[in-house]
């Protein structure tokens, strides 16, 4: 475990250099600890792949006159972390997620087929197969990014991002899949959607997938797509 | 108490401290781009330093208020005329009922904070009003002012009333109050400042050139930034061999270098996390120096240790708590 200032009001906590089960399991154990009781002056906990960035005010974390608030964190944080590794981390939830593949809501699936040489209803069949896990929600709000797309399926970005991508769409991203939660710009390969909605500022929990979570997907027809989407 | 606007400006939206505390759902904390602004406005009206109020960019919106209200304009010079008075920004201000706010030409600056007694009152969204313009959600209607639109004010605090009540009084139309708040609560704005920083987790990374050209160079604000993050050109940077980094997180005022070169200082609405290089965090006390830079105006970085820029934060606070200490007990 591996302290550095993060600009003058946040500790980046490093856990890890790859992306590993092992690392992510002491990611969430460092975030549950510290989101369910934290230290005096912690104001956010945003965990990573790798590392958990902790906020916090200075103006409040100092415990002594003319000390260095950073260095009264990390110690406050080392002594508050050290037995770390024997919390017992809550089983993980799973999640699942009805997807429409192909058609005009997936209109890069055969291009995605074509360039692994297999047909449509295969890219469908193995991304259906996939276990997945959340290592980490960032780049907009509720956006998982989720671990466990088969080599076999694998794409690399397209070269030129499409400008607006619909919330809900499934896409594929080099060695990553995940569903947009808004309408954005976007460079993955498009070769599905959703009709749940994974951001919804209006539902009690806005987002639908959390850090930790175990994601399947689910073919689902056009048929269903439309009546479900009615529905949400 | 309703803020009736007559026009919109370029961009006028309802800003508050941001939303802190779910960056761990993707939630950008947002909030005003100068934090200091928006907290030294609420309490030259008897607010409480986080209270909503509007921050108007370049070109100013045109503001009737329906009754009597105590505002403050901090942070940019937008050339503020009250009824076509002109009136000066951090001073607390009185304003007649059916008086119009106008603002003219920039003259120092980007943003400007109008701040009424007793708040903007819309509904909290993850605990803050403030507007986070891409995902449309928080402060009014999850997006910018327009002609037509009418704004609540929360009900004006005792202390508020006090102030209001004093400034009535003088009979000038609109009032302005003598006080103010100065010393490090008063950013010393420019278009060419030097802004101080600390060493990011990637500095080391960057060719020896390309680090001696981050501390003597001039960068240039470019007209693609805006609340998310302020692109730098003018002066190219790059790094001795690419890094592979994983997506982490990220702070406001964090300079991201992007393997075009061009550095990116993250601002108020940025990600939660990142994945592009990080060579730099300006430090606290000067992230209004930087929101208040415009496209076309230039900067310099200094490097400083963590030590004095959490000194300097801290004196900054302390001043910010002192004064709010000293308003509560004046007599108005």
């Amino acid at each position: 475990m591996h302290f550095a200032p993060l600009g003058d009001r946040a500790v980046m906590i490093t856990l890890g250099n790859a992306i590993s089960e092992a690392t992510h399991r002491r990611v969430r154990a460092v975030t549950a600890r510290l989101t369910a009781r934290p230290p005096a002056g912690i104001i956010d906990v945003v965990p990573a792949f790798a590392s958990v960035a902790v906020h916090y005010d200075p103006f409040l974390a100092g415990r002594h006159e003319g000390a260095s608030p950073f260095r009264d964190m990390v110690t406050a944080l080392e002594e508050f972390l050290a037995d770390i590794a024997d919390d017992a981390l809550p089983s993980p939830r799973l999640v699942d997620i009805p997807v429409c593949y192909g058609g005009e809501l997936g209109p890069d699936l055969e291009n995605v087929a074509a360039k692994h040489d297999m047909d449509a209803a295969e890219v469908v069949r193995i991304h259906i197969t996939g276990n997945y896990l959340v290592y980490m929600i960032g780049f907009m709000p509720g956006f998982a990014y989720l671990g466990g797309l088969s080599d076999q399926i694998a794409t690399p970005r397209r070269s030129t991002p499409r400008t607006v991508v619909p919330a809900g769409t499934v896409g594929i991203g080099g060695q990553q899949t995940g569903v947009y939660p808004l309408d954005s710009p976007g460079g993955w390969n498009l070769i599905g959607r959703t009709p749940i909605k994974i951001f919804d500022i209006g539902r009690e929990e806005p987002t639908l997938l959390a850090t930790g979570d175990r994601v399947r997907f689910r073919a689902i027809s056009l048929e269903e797509f439309r009546e479900r989407s009615a529905r949400s | 108490m309703t803020l009736h606007i007559v026009t919109g400006g370029l961009q006028t939206t309802v800003q508050d401290l941001g939303r802190a505390g779910h960056q761990s759902q993707g939630i950008p904390v947002g909030g005003a781009m100068d934090l200091l602004a928006l907290r030294v406005g609420n309490l030259l009206v008897g607010n409480n330093h986080g209270d909503a109020a509007l921050e108007a960019t370049l070109i100013g919106p045109a503001i009737t208020f329906d009754q009597d209200t105590l505002i403050a304009l901090t942070g940019a010079d937008l050339d503020a005329s009250i009824n076509g008075t002109p009136v000066p920004a951090w001073h607390p201000i009185f304003v007649p009922r059916g008086g119009t706010l106008r603002f003219g030409q920039p003259r120092l600056g980007c943003h400007v904070y109008v701040a009424a007694a007793g708040g903007i009152d819309v509904p909290l969204v993850f605990g803050s009003r403030s507007t986070y313009l891409r995902a449309h959600f928080g402060g009014y209607e999850g997006r910018a002012l327009r002609s037509g639109d009418a704004v609540q004010v929360g009900v004006p605090s005792r202390l508020s009333e006090r102030m209001a009540a004093s400034l009535r009084e003088s009979g000038a139309v609109p009032a302005v109050a003598r006080w103010s708040l100065g010393g490090l609560l008063r950013p010393r704005y420019g278009d060419d400042p030097t802004v101080r920083l600390l060493a990011g987790a990637h500095i080391g990374a960057l060719s020896g050139d390309a680090r001696e050209r981050f501390f003597s160079g001039t960068f240039r604000v470019s007209s693609s930034s805006d609340r998310m993050g302020y692109r730098l050109e003018s002066v190219e940077l790059a790094l001795e061999a690419p890094v592979e980094l994983l997506s982490e997180g990220v702070v406001f005022g964090t300079v991201q270098l992007p393997p075009a070169g061009a550095p990116i200082v993250l601002m108020a609405d940025r990600q939660t996390t990142g994945g592009y290089p990080r060579i730099g965090e300006v430090i606290g006390v000067d992230l209004p120096l930087i929101a208040q830079l415009k496209p076309g105006d230039r900067l310099r970085f200094r490097l400083v240790s963590l030590d004095d820029a959490q000194r300097l934060y801290l004196a900054q606070e302390q001043e910010l708590a002192q004064a709010r200490f000293a308003i509560g007990l004046r007599s108005f």
